[in-house]
């Protein structure tokens, strides 16, 4: 085999501490333009699938019928695996496990290795963008080329994905215009979607056929059939696994459905919930390899999802079919853009997964949240995400990980609201400082609430005095 | 930094165990698997027309005919397929093909087809989806490779929704098998909607008796 004589190179983990979401979503919120253009492109899907759900008499049993699915699937989750292996083997497909990023990256270079391949085609694949599969394929030698058109967009751009099933939400025409003229040659300035999406038709057509292995991300594996669902609208993933002799399918444990008729749920679900459209223009179904001459891989990935199965505060996180729903709804995410998570996955599924594989560097997330609840309400799966990200506050806060000027002002709160005395004497100090304080006592780079708005004018008394002058006399009736 | 590797079979194995232990070591309850009550499920009283609102929505036409040869003669009408020069036909008796697909082993080598008429074995009123099964294909990549894209379906052979097109799917009877709806398309620019990303630039569909 040749991958014994070819070393491997590994990019030495390099540890970076995040920024807190305030701070890394700054420069996206206090650009005028951006963050409201961003809102509303993405209330436009929200609103999709608002008029998709609301024309289903039974979404809503859907939705339960969906939650009870994916609860008894990782219940039995090993089971199901075993299972799922035992009959893609018996459809030809060879299945690979990997406990983690790292080894997941080593089993898809081997198969490259083992075919003396450098050109591989790629589709849309959140787990291999999680495990940073690119970067590594990069570093020894292989050319990736991303082929969905969102995701070749930020590719070129040196960027990621801002969001999991529109990648390049983030960015305007005239900038796909300015990445496209600098590497494929379009005209300098163009802004026309159409243009430009003739233009990468090209480009990736000649890719696509150059192409010696195609990649693919799964959305549904199937444990009866041993079979893996994709879905797609570009059809990308499509040429990527037909073309070449061999398919790459990478796939997260959590993706599997026990029986095939359970895709009937999900593929009602999927394409409604993500954008609002009744299915996506392609859903492929591949049990095993295409012909006696090729070849289907699925490599089988854990990554933390096992680890995140034992924690009955977080084990509904895992139902996730990335539809993103969460993510279009979500009030923070739509001004805050999805870079500012600093994590794959971003928006409120973000925030309760990223804090699962490492707490410390994520701990802000939670708090990009208004508790609105607005993701719970869409969520297809019915994960109950505004619970969880409190579920995470309440770690947080127990950790000892709170950011020091949270956790004082936390302290003095609870002493505050615990004593009725405190609280109306405080209150008088209020409306006394209010009233007499100068303005750049309270309008100082120390008081982060007064950066962007007025204080409000102190009432002449407090509720506590009107209420005894006006109320007190009269007993209540009954 | 740069490191030999362990083959894969013998590092997979190891996961594997790893992985299943770490899965079997919590006992998680479940209230077990439900099956859809037929009796909340959508159904249609004009399932012909529901499936071509829903596919003429998502840029896909439709055509009700009643013969087959009336295929050729409705896409004959358009520019696009009167220039074509390679029409590979599933459905000879609808259209004729412009070369012989079986002296072809490689998929590469049909990387200039113009039209490809394929033919559906149902289809799904709720969301205008059509099934295709693999074996009807003597190349899969004939759906995704083709500029333009027909399918032939019969209108007697449609299903309400998708938990009666699983139903009727059964299971796997090929490799692949795949429900096609509408064009190719993406809106990755703006969110504007482009028809046409890498696979069919239009989908034709005609509703045979």
């Amino acid at each position: 085999m040749t991958q014994v004589a070819l070393p491997i190179v590994d990019r030495p983990a390099e540890k970076k501490i995040k920024l807190d979401h305030t701070n890394a979503a700054r420069a996206f919120v206090t650009n005028p333009d951006r963050a409201p253009w961003h809102d509303e492109s993405l209330w436009f899907v929200r609103s999709k699938r608002d008029k998709q759900a609301s024309i289903i008499p039974e979404w809503e049993y859907l939705r339960s019928l969906a939650s009870q699915v994916k609860t008894a699937t990782i219940a039995n989750l090993g089971d199901y695996l075993v299972e799922f292996e035992r009959n893609a083997t018996d459809a030809g497909a060879v299945v690979h496990w990997a406990a983690d990023a790292k080894e997941h990256n080593r089993i898809v270079l081997g198969i490259l290795r083992d075919h003396e391949t450098t050109k591989i085609v790629k589709s849309k694949s959140m787990l291999t963008e999680e495990c940073g599969l690119n970067h590594f394929l990069e570093d020894n030698g292989i050319d990736v080329v991303d082929t969905d058109l969102g995701e070749r967009i930020v590719q070129l751009r040196h960027e990621t994905p801002s969001h999991i099933v529109l990648p390049a939400i983030h960015l305007k025409k005239e900038e796909v215009g300015e990445t496209f003229h600098e590497h494929l040659g379009t005209e300098k300035g163009a802004k026309d979607p159409k243009y430009l999406a003739e233009a990468a038709r090209g480009h990736l057509r000649d890719k696509f056929l150059a192409g010696e292995v195609g990649i693919t991300g799964v959305n549904f594996g199937i444990a009866e059939t041993g079979g893996v669902v994709v879905c797609t609208n570009e059809g990308n993933a499509d040429l990527g696994a037909s073309l070449p002799r061999v398919h790459i399918a990478c796939m997260g444990i959590e993706k599997l459905v026990p029986r095939l008729h359970d895709l009937g749920i999900f593929t009602r679900l999927l394409g409604r919930s993500a954008t609002g459209q009744p299915i996506t223009a392609y859903t492929s179904h591949f049990h095993g390899p295409r012909d006696e001459n090729s070849e289907l891989h699925i490599v089988l990935v854990d990554n933390g999802r096992s680890k995140l199965r034992q924690s009955d505060e977080f084990r509904a996180a895992m139902h996730c079919i990335r539809c993103g729903a969460c993510m279009n709804t979500c009030p923070v995410y739509r001004r805050s853009g999805g870079h500012s998570y600093q994590a794959t996955v971003p928006g409120p599924i973000g925030s309760v997964l990223s804090p699962t594989r490492d707490l410390k560097e994520h701990k802000s997330l939670p708090y990009a949240c208004s508790l609105c609840g607005s993701c719970t309400d869409v969520c297809p799966v019915k994960i109950p995400l505004h619970h969880q990200l409190l579920a995470w506050r309440k770690e947080i806060g127990f950790m000892n990980l709170l950011s020091y000027d949270k956790r004082i002002s936390m302290k003095a709160a609870s002493i505050l609201f615990r004593s009725a005395k405190l609280f109306s004497f405080a209150g008088w100090v209020g409306r006394k400082a209010l009233k007499v304080l100068p303005h750049w006592v309270t309008h100082q780079r120390f008081n982060t609430w007064t950066i962007a708005r007025e204080l409000p004018k102190p009432p002449k008394e407090s509720f506590r005095s009107w209420y005894a002058k006006n109320r007190n006399s009269e007993t209540p009736k009954g | 930094m740069i490191q030999p590797i362990e083959p894969i079979q013998t590092a997979t194995t190891k996961s594997r165990q790893t992985i299943l232990d770490r899965l079997m070591a919590k006992e998680v309850e479940s209230p077990g698997l439900p099956t859809p009550d037929p009796s909340k499920l959508t159904r249609f009283d004009d399932p012909l027309a529901k499936f071509s609102e829903i596919l003429e929505g998502v840029g896909g036409q439709v055509h009700l005919i009643d013969d087959p040869r009336q295929v050729a003669e409705i896409l004959g009408k358009t520019e696009v397929f009167s220039n074509a020069e390679r029409i590979v036909s599933l459905v000879p008796e609808a259209v004729d093909n412009s070369f012989d697909i079986s002296s072809i082993d490689d998929p590469h080598d049909l990387a200039a087809v113009d039209w490809t008429i394929a033919r559906g074995e149902f289809f799904v009123a709720e969301n205008g989806s059509i099934w295709i099964e693999g074996q009807s294909l003597p190349h899969r990549v004939l759906l995704f490779i083709a500029q333009y894209l027909a399918i032939v379906v019969s209108r007697r052979e449609f299903v309400h929704h998708m938990h009666d097109a699983y139903a009727r799917i059964e299971a796997p009877k090929s490799p692949f098998g795949v429900f096609v709806s509408g064009p190719s398309k993406t809106a990755d620019i703006e969110q504007s909607l482009v028809l046409g990303a890498h696979g069919c630039r239009a989908l034709q569909v005609f509703l045979t008796p």
